[in-house]
């Protein structure tokens, strides 16, 4: 060990410093804990899938997205003193395509579900989702609203909520790691899917509202449809 | 009370200024045959008049009563008529008002449109046809503005149904890579969208923009990504406990308590409630704490879009607004919605031990000049910044007037307009302070303003904290005696406003007698500032229309409401 050797010895003459640093056997900056931890042999055993599940969840790129009051406790979560950096998820990613977890902060509302929708698709599987606040779990506040969306689960599923309006970075710090802990365990699938209010236009009943729109949207459009009486 | 007290009206170009307010009589013979009936509202008279006499009325009005600032535009149905009522101000001295309002049948709800005296009017009646359905003859643009093209109905209005189904299209956005021949087959210009997922847009807003080059030629904010129906919420709820919470979800930077004093002071002065002075006293420590908080978003986000990085600006930011949401945590019990203020009063006095909690007040207001100057350092000293900000985003002052621009907006471009010592309320008229005003005119003037506010508001917070501690401990009424259940009196109605962290925060309400409102307006700032954004940006570079949404500081959850 290289800090074994005394600092002047008379092996070292003739050495350039390069060598006297490096002295001979493994460097003391590689008998980290986790190294000492594996005992004699450098090996560990694990399934691939095991592996992958404690990475994915070891080291989370979160999507940099705001939409109402939550994005600010969102932002404090993520700024000095909450620091979710600490735990794995700290680095905000302004593109879709770079994230794999979507925390939703705040209400939907009918003109954003579509578009929301649209930057979830746009995320590389696997993908996971938060819903923080307790607009995204029904509504909130604004559930009786005419034009809210109960619940971010009628558009996209949700893996964790996160209850509170809004909730304290702490709680969203919560979150975060019991979706770490899931995704270690292997259990990051949906509770409850809803499915889609997304359909092609052209399975839509043909009521009066769809003639009158028929003529303006294509067929191929994607609509989404909500029909408020049937929402939770 | 400000020393610069603002210059007493011109009495004398001025129609219907006398030395102890309006001369409504006068101001009806101005108007002439156009009145049709008169009004008594709460806060100042209405003249009823005809609906194709809109424009008439109110180009004369501006010209020769020196009415320049059109507030907002309520738009409401009765059993027997739709009514807009257009809430009309003067910049030198709000407490002037006056109230027009133009009735229309029910089968033919069609009303001249305001748009050519007040540009400000092109969006509030856009959102007037939106959410109740009145027709605007003349308006350039008559289209949805807060729901989605295809929504079926008018949702304030009484006969929609609100379980009906709805469907909304999800188009494909407009190829950003496309080429644009909007102007003319040979034109090379180029389609973009931003947002509504954007970083730099604060939230959810979109903006079309038609670019030539590297310069913008045609830029349409689009808004309503984030209307949740708050007018709704607050008409279905009642006036002495449910509608409170509602308003710190308007501006969630937090303004909140600042929000909560918009409601409080319509209610207050439609039900005739008198607050005590010592919750006079609490409400506008914790109202100014609020400001700096909000101020110090909009300072560490602007930060962000014009360095584009998440790192120091941001950080101290948000580092110093740990301190405020502590303390406001600390007096209310919540860190970003308050729910503080009740109808006459605030809901708890200062935690206990009080001292320390003063001490604690007192100790962010010492450090604050000290961080002020850091933040001078790193953002107005900056010789990159000052490049970006200097001379980009110009609203000239007159512009801003006609847009119905006010708070830092407008103070920015010199126009000396601020309702905590114009049109005073709360504890304000009592102490020592100053309206900040730049003439600049441009993104750097706007922040600057934000900065130096947060200067005055720590004055103000630390002559509060003075009195405070010394307030005899047997006169500290927290709240007035005001009755279980509110029911003012049938077809009351009342506009009042508040300066929010944004601007004029205003609500109209009109009562039907029960303990619920009729018709609940949220006039806000950002809505009317955001409209000025095309003014600013046309001609202008790309970036520097970020920089300039970013000095707007709009908070979507207030212009979508």
């Amino acid at each position: 060990m290289s800090s074994d050797q005394p600092l002047t010895d008379a092996s070292t003459e003739g050495q350039t410093t390069q060598e006297a640093r490096m002295g001979d056997g493994v460097d003391d900056r590689f008998n980290s804990p986790l190294r000492k931890a594996f005992g004699t042999s450098p090996f560990i055993l694990t399934k691939f899938d095991k592996f992958m599940n404690w990475v994915r969840g070891s080291s989370m790129f979160m999507l940099q997205f705001g939409i109402a009051c939550c994005s600010i406790e969102m932002m404090h979560t993520y700024a000095v003193k909450h620091d979710l950096d600490r735990f794995h998820a700290g680095v905000p990613r302004a593109s879709p395509r770079q994230a794999d977890v979507i925390i939703v902060p705040g209400t939907i509302v009918s003109k954003f579900a579509p578009r929301m929708k649209r930057v979830y698709d746009q995320m590389a599987e696997p993908k996971f989702v938060i819903g923080m606040g307790s607009c995204t779990i029904s509504g909130g506040p604004f559930q009786e609203g005419y034009n809210v969306v109960k619940g971010a689960e009628e558009v996209i599923p949700v893996d964790i909520h996160v209850p509170g309006c809004p909730p304290r970075p702490e709680a969203l710090v919560y979150g975060v790691a019991k979706l770490q802990e899931q995704i270690a365990n292997g259990e990051s699938a949906p509770v409850t899917v809803k499915p889609y209010e997304l359909e092609e236009f052209g399975d839509l009943e043909r009521d009066e509202l769809v003639d009158h729109l028929a003529q303006e949207i294509d067929e191929e459009t994607l609509v989404m449809r909500y029909n408020w009486t049937d929402s939770p | 009370m400000s020393l610069e007290q603002p210059e007493p009206p011109t009495g004398g170009d001025e129609v219907g200024v006398t030395a102890d307010g309006l001369d409504y009589d006068e101001l009806a013979a101005l108007v002439g045959d156009n009145v049709i009936d008169r009004e008594q509202h709460v806060n100042a008279e209405g003249f009823v008049i005809r609906p194709d006499a809109v424009q008439d009325t109110l180009s004369t009005l501006r010209n020769e009563a020196g009415f320049d600032h059109c507030s907002a535009v309520t738009a409401q149905e009765y059993d027997d008529r739709f009514e807009s009522i257009y809430h009309l101000k003067k910049f030198d001295d709000p407490t002037q008002q006056l109230s027009v309002v133009v009735p229309t049948t029910k089968d033919d709800p069609v009303s001249e449109s305001a748009e050519p005296v007040f540009r400000t009017a092109d969006w509030h009646e856009r959102e007037a046809y939106d959410l109740v359905g009145i027709d605007y003859e003349g308006h350039p643009d008559l289209r949805r503005i807060l729901l989605p093209e295809t929504w079926q109905g008018h949702p304030l209005s009484k006969d929609y149904n609100q379980n009906q189904p709805q469907v909304v299209p999800l188009r494909e956005h407009a190829n950003p890579l496309e080429e644009d021949h909007s102007a003319g087959e040979d034109s090379d210009t180029m389609f973009v969208n931003i947002g509504p997922h954007h970083p730099a847009t604060h939230g959810v807003l979109h903006v079309k923009t038609v670019l030539d080059g590297e310069q913008i030629a045609d830029i349409e904010p689009d808004i309503g990504y984030l209307h949740r129906c708050e007018e709704q919420m607050c008409q279905q709820s009642t006036y002495r406990h449910q509608i409170m919470p509602y308003p710190d979800r308007w501006d969630y930077t937090p303004g909140g308590i600042l929000n909560e004093w918009a409601y409080a002071r319509a209610a207050e002065s439609m039900a005739d409630i008198t607050v005590p002075e010592y919750a006079q006293v609490l409400r506008t420590m914790s109202a100014e704490l609020t400001r700096i908080c909000a101020h110090l978003l909009a300072l560490g986000t602007f930060g962000l879009d014009v360095y584009g990085d998440f790192t120091a600006i941001f950080m101290y930011a948000v580092r110093d607004r740990e301190v405020i949401q502590n303390l406001l945590e600390d007096l209310t019990g919540q860190r970003l919605m308050f729910n503080y203020f009740r109808l006459g009063g605030v809901s708890w006095d200062l935690p206990e031990p009080r001292e320390e909690y003063l001490e604690d007040v007192r100790d962010f207001i010492d450090e604050l000049p000290e961080r002020l100057e850091e933040y001078h350092d790193l953002i107005t000293g900056n010789e990159i910044f000052q490049i970006r900000c200097i001379d980009t985003g110009v609203l000239p002052p007159e512009v801003a007037k006609n847009y119905g621009a006010t708070g830092p907006v407008a103070r920015g471009s010199g126009i000396d307009y601020d309702l905590r010592r114009d049109d005073p309320y709360g504890y304000y008229d009592e102490l020592d302070w100053d309206v900040v005003t730049q003439d600049g005119c441009d993104n750097y003037a706007r922040v600057l303003v934000r900065m130096r506010e947060v200067e005055e508001s720590a004055k103000i917070i630390s002559q509060c904290v003075d009195l405070l501690e010394e307030w005899p401990e047997d006169d500290r009424d927290i709240q007035a005696n005001v009755p279980r259940t509110l029911r003012p009196d049938e077809d009351k109605e009342v506009y009042e406003a508040v300066e929010g962290a944004k601007g004029e925060l205003g609500i109209y309400m009109r009562s039907d007698g029960t303990d619920k409102p009729a018709r609940f307006k949220i006039r806000s700032p950002c809505f009317s500032n955001l409209q000025t954004l095309p003014e600013m940006s046309e001609g202008e570079y790309i970036p520097d229309m970020v920089a300039s949404l970013g000095s707007l500081d709009i908070v979507l959850g207030e212009v979508d409401r």
